[in-house]
């Protein structure tokens, strides 16, 4: 039933995840690949794997193109590594949507943790994903849950408006913007405080990083006052990451976040309650996606065409369909 | 589906070759192909990039090296194949006198593509060549019922 694996690679469940939790980089990478390629036989694993888990902090980090995600990460695991803190981080970029190819840059600016035993840094493309991460990162996320690491960091592909998927895999967002332009500004205007604990302004040699930062913290009151519930004012946080500036001073507040979530378990629950429904969707969506292209007869051409002459509707046809499965 | 659909590959400098462009312009090519590419850039060491291997499980590592620094390619190999994973070939691009071709494939370099190889060649050969197992279609019996 297996699929060829490595000589070092175990291949049954419970040598996996003994594997796993004794911190085997290699049995994780070659999981992730398996879980990229769609294996089906993986999930008894995964659901092992996510039984035990949930232990984790998870700290997701977002913004525009070129804010300087990788940038901030890898002096952000810098400053946990000094705290003697293990680290995993994935890293999704974007694949072309013409070829399916992708390169992904993400590592490259991550060079200085390469060859530590303490950092785990795989890269991710989006394989078409929208939302800003790839369809493979929730089970990548449980894999990495089993090995104990303190911290997992994901980076999103830098897509603008639709980084929401970010708020269901992490517990603490960190949402980037640059002083240039304003665009940035414009851009998370949206979902600025639906997706942001903690906002931060990169890049902020530049002359108008102060002027952003005033203009963060007056949407954020105005939000705050639509939303007099939220019991969470989402800081904001001046750095230059290519000079580590202002990154200890986000990793505080990123402690914090966390101990505002452990302080309001109500607040904490209604998140994991979030990020499970979420999940769930997320597979059931997979799930009717492959029953309609695996099952030949399910999605007959006549029917199509029935829909292309008009003599049929997609309402009438998607409806026929969820009808007819068990 | 491009005819490298599912392969993943490295794509480095080594040591202190700061001679980008060539690396950045087959990164493009690869993904073009549908080829998944990490760019880990320039001021790599072979430990480094083995380490990259390891953790982003790749199937082909291509190195472009311009100045002589053929003692660290061969170094990559050997790294691999102590880690037990010789599976993984290393392939090399850039200014290589045709006089070394010899003594580096000897030392288990598996393919080099001189100046003006074509990107025709360069895809072809990583597609044929590029560590299989994983590669490799699911088998139908595995296929989700
Ligand atoms: N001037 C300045 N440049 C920075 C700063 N932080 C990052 N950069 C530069 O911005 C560029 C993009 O940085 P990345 O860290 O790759 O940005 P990213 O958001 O991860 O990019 P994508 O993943 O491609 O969306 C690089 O050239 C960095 O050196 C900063 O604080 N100041
Ligand atoms: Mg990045």
């Amino acid at each position: 039933m297996a699929l060829p694996m490595s000589a070092d690679a175990p291949t049954d469940i419970c040598a996996i995840v003994r594997a796993l939790n004794a911190g085997d980089m290699r049995t994780c990478a070659r999981l992730i690949t398996r879980i990229e390629r769609s294996e089906p036989n993986l999930v008894p694993l995964l659901q092992a794997l996510y039984r035990a888990g949930g232990h984790i902090r998870i700290v997701g980090v977002t913004g525009s193109p070129g804010v300087g995600k990788s940038t901030l990460v890898s002096k952000l695991v810098a400053v946990w590594r000094k705290r003697g803190l293990r680290v995993a981080v994935l890293a999704v970029d974007p694949s072309s949507p013409y070829s399916g190819g992708a390169v992904l840059g993400d590592r490259l600016r991550m060079k200085e943790h390469s060859c530590d035993e303490g950092v785990f840094i795989r890269s991710m493309a989006s394989r078409g994903q929208l939302g800003g991460l790839a369809k493979a990162a929730g089970d990548a996320l449980t894999v990495l849950d089993a090995m104990h690491w303190d911290v997992i960091v994901i980076e999103t592909v830098g897509v603008g408006q639709s980084e929401t998927d970010i708020m269901r895999h992490a517990s603490v967002v960190v949402l980037l913007q640059t002083p240039m332009g304003g665009d940035d500004v414009q851009a998370a205007k949206a979902g600025i405080t639906e997706i942001g604990d903690i906002f931060v302004v990169n890049k902020s040699e530049h002359p108008e990083a102060d002027h952003t930062v005033r203009q963060l913290e007056e949407m954020i009151t105005l939000a705050l006052c639509l939303h007099p519930e939220k019991t969470w004012r989402p800081p904001v946080v001046k750095t230059r990451a290519t000079h580590g500036e202002g990154v200890a001073d986000l990793a505080g507040h990123i402690d914090g976040c966390f101990a505002h979530l452990a302080a309001q378990p109500e607040t904490a629950r209604l998140q994991l309650r979030d990020r499970a429904r979420h999940r769930v969707g997320e597979l059931l969506h997979y799930m009717l996606e492959q029953r309609l292209r695996s099952g030949v007869g399910l999605l007959p051409e006549n029917l199509i065409d029935s829909v292309v002459a008009r003599a049929s509707d997609p309402y009438a046809l998607a409806a026929g369909l969820l009808a007819r499965m068990d | 589906m491009n005819a490298g659909t599912g392969i993943k590959v490295i794509v480095t400098m080594i040591g202190l070759d700061g001679h980008t462009t060539g690396a950045e312009t087959v990164s493009m090519i690869l993904r073009d192909a549908g080829i998944e590419v990490v760019y880990l850039g320039c001021n790599q060491t072979p430990e480094m990039i083995v380490d990259a291997a390891v953790q982003e499980d790749v199937d082909i590592i291509g190195i472009s090296s311009h100045a002589a620094n053929y003692d660290q390619v061969i170094q990559v190999v050997n790294l691999l194949r102590a880690k037990n994973i010789g599976d993984i070939p290393v392939i090399c691009g850039g200014n290589i006198p045709r006089s070394r071709f010899g003594s580096l494939k000897g030392s288990g370099i598996a393919e080099i593509f001189p100046p003006g190889s074509s990107s025709e060649a360069i895809v072809g050969y990583i597609v044929n060549n590029a560590r299989k197992a994983y590669a490799a279609p699911i088998p139908e019996a595995l296929r989700a019922s």
